[in-house]
């Protein structure tokens, strides 16, 4: 072997050259192991109930997992057959007026607290905390306002807009909120490159910010809808449940929620069946828009 | 109108004028006494260590500072002789005669033809637009780069063809004014010789002012240039910048009047 720097061959009587090699017993090093052990450790207990919830939900809904349950009323209670396709498809209306009211108004408030907001007057902060505030409002309390608004006075009375709007105001901070960081993210030089090739301030706004604000304004969206999708409580007593067809906005009508908590506590083997599979397609449901979401903000603009 | 600063001694039109400017932040005062003569076809570049308000005075020509809530400005800017901050000015206006050009390049996030096509559009353009994209990114120098793939995003190019493509985006809309706001400093050395190039082709029909603090860049392009110092308030705390001397770049840089002049051009501070 050849020495190739300049220091003799026998420098070992002149440095102390120590060894490199990882000593486990070193006490820092131990304390190392443990502490990965510990978090590692941390991260299987805290995907166990995902994970139980799943298997759980997957096993009893599977077996009534057919073109039935798509296709299909729900049974008079006792009697077996029948499927969950008024609470789908009622799910989905329900979710859409909330989705219908929410997102326009969440975007545009979130325009005017990052674009216009600010300055002396602060009361962007005010709206901020406001927002911040109703994020934390309990879902039954969203429902019990609404009952109070649409449902006590009897028109529209218990009906699919009244859990819709219901599902809104749990909505609507998630979407400002979301909306509001995304459009935050986008460097103000593009809004002074927009002015200064002679923009007005909506024009900067809805065709230059916006635009590149989309993707993640879509995930915060999806978020929202996938929790709203989920929400029982303030079904419960606004948009009620119905065993038949979806027949108007303005009539009661079945969710996937609300059908879960209705049957699971039948004491009937066939309605608890049915509320095993309804909360497999909830899940799956909420799953998919999830998953979309992920996909969507993958293609971030900044 | 009464000239009351004939500064350049040539027999120039001026486009832009500033008389006893006094530009404040809040209660702050950042800038003072700036009364400068921006004439027509000519580079000015604008020199002077950091803090002294040069980007101050450029984005005032345009008014992009009022975008900053608590910007204030006191005296007359003058574009052709008409107020720039009359009350009934619209500043949407006075941006598409005079464009900007900022430190970083800042394409917008959509496609190379897109970048370009959106400042006439928005302002109503009705002439042939492939036309128009291709004229403003032959004026500046990108063409050949990107003639084949004006659909890609403008974010595909490297920093200084986006900042090409940024200057094709302002001379889109044909303004008459190039503000640059140290327009090379994020670039590098081949990019910037290139931006250099391009300015002097441009000034055969804009008028182009540019911020920058690299000096050779200064006596390279600059037909003339102005240099701001800044001194320290008594009391205060803070700089209050202002325009130390203005006049031919030949003149500033080899027998410059003042002694911080010579000082900051021979290098010795800043």
């Amino acid at each position: 072997m050849t020495t190739i720097s300049g220091v003799p061959g026998d420098s070992s009587d002149t440095f102390d050259i120590q060894s490199l090699k990882a000593k486990r017993s070193r006490s820092r090093n131990l304390f190392n192991i443990i502490m990965t052990g510990l978090s590692g450790l941390s991260i299987l207990i805290a995907l166990v109930p995902l994970v139980l919830v799943l298997f759980y939900v997957f096993i009893n809904g599977v077996n009534r997992l057919d073109l039935d349950l798509f296709t299909q009323l729900p049974p008079p209670p006792g009697s077996a057959g029948g499927g969950i396709a008024n609470a789908i498809v009622g799910t989905l209306i329900v979710v859409a007026i909330a989705a219908a009211i929410s997102v326009p108004i969440g975007v545009l408030c979130a325009i005017w607290l990052s674009e216009f907001g600010g300055g002396d007057t602060s009361i962007d902060e005010y709206v901020r905390f406001g927002v911040n505030i109703l994020a934390g409002v309990p879902s039954i309390i969203a429902g019990v306002f609404i009952y109070g608004i649409m449902v006590r006075p009897g028109r529209p009375g218990y009906s699919a807009l009244a859990g819709g709007v219901a599902l809104a105001v749990l909505m609507l901070p998630t979407i400002v909120r979301t909306a509001d960081e995304a459009l935050k993210i986008v460097p103000q030089e593009i809004r002074w490159a927009a002015l200064a090739v002679g923009a007005s301030n909506y024009q900067t706004i809805l065709k230059v910010v916006l635009p590149a604000a989309i993707p993640s304004i879509l995930t915060g969206v999806t978020l929202a809808i996938a929790r709203a999708a989920g929400e029982t409580a303030p079904l419960i007593f606004t948009a009620l449940f119905s065993p038949f067809r979806f027949n108007g906005v303005t009539n009661p009508i079945a969710t996937l929620s609300v059908l879960v908590y209705n049957f699971a506590t039948l004491p009937f083997q066939p309605q608890q069946e049915l509320a095993w599979a309804a909360s497999l397609v909830l899940v799956l449901m909420v799953l998919l828009t999830s998953i979309i979401a992920r996909v969507v903000t993958r293609q971030k603009t900044y | 109108m009464v000239d009351t600063m004939p500064m350049t001694g040539t027999a120039t039109d001026v486009v832009l004028r500033a008389k006893d400017c006094d530009m404040y932040y809040g209660s702050l005062k950042a800038v003072r006494d700036v009364s400068i003569d921006i004439p027509k076809n000519k580079i000015t570049a604008f020199i002077g260590p950091s803090g002294c308000g040069k980007s101050t005075v450029l984005r005032c020509f345009n008014r992009l500072n009022d975008l900053i809530e608590s910007f204030r400005l006191k005296g007359q800017m003058t574009y052709h002789g008409q107020d720039l901050y009359a009350s009934d000015v619209d500043p949407v206006e006075v941006r598409r005669r005079i464009g900007i050009l900022f430190q970083k390049p800042n394409p917008f996030p959509k496609s190379i033809y897109d970048n370009i096509a959106y400042g006439p559009r928005i302002s109503g353009f009705k002439g042939d637009m492939d036309e128009l994209v291709e004229t403003s990114l032959r004026r500046a120098v990108l063409w050949d780069e990107v003639k084949d793939k004006l659909p890609e995003s403008g974010f595909s190019l490297s920093g200084g063809q986006q900042q090409r493509l940024c200057i094709a985006r302002t001379i889109a809309v044909q303004p008459e004014v190039l503000l640059m706001d140290e327009p090379c400093s994020a670039l590098d050395p081949i990019s910037t010789l290139k931006i250099e190039e391009l300015m002097k082709e441009l000034v055969q029909n804009y008028t182009i002012i540019i911020v920058t603090h690299n000096m050779e860049q200064a006596t390279r392009v600059a037909d003339y240039t102005g240099f701001y110092n800044a001194q320290v308030v008594e009391g205060a705390g803070g700089k209050v910048g202002y325009l130390a001397e203005f006049g031919e770049t030949q003149k500033i840089f080899n027998d410059p009047t003042l002694e911080e002049t010579k000082d900051y051009v021979t290098g010795r501070f800043g």
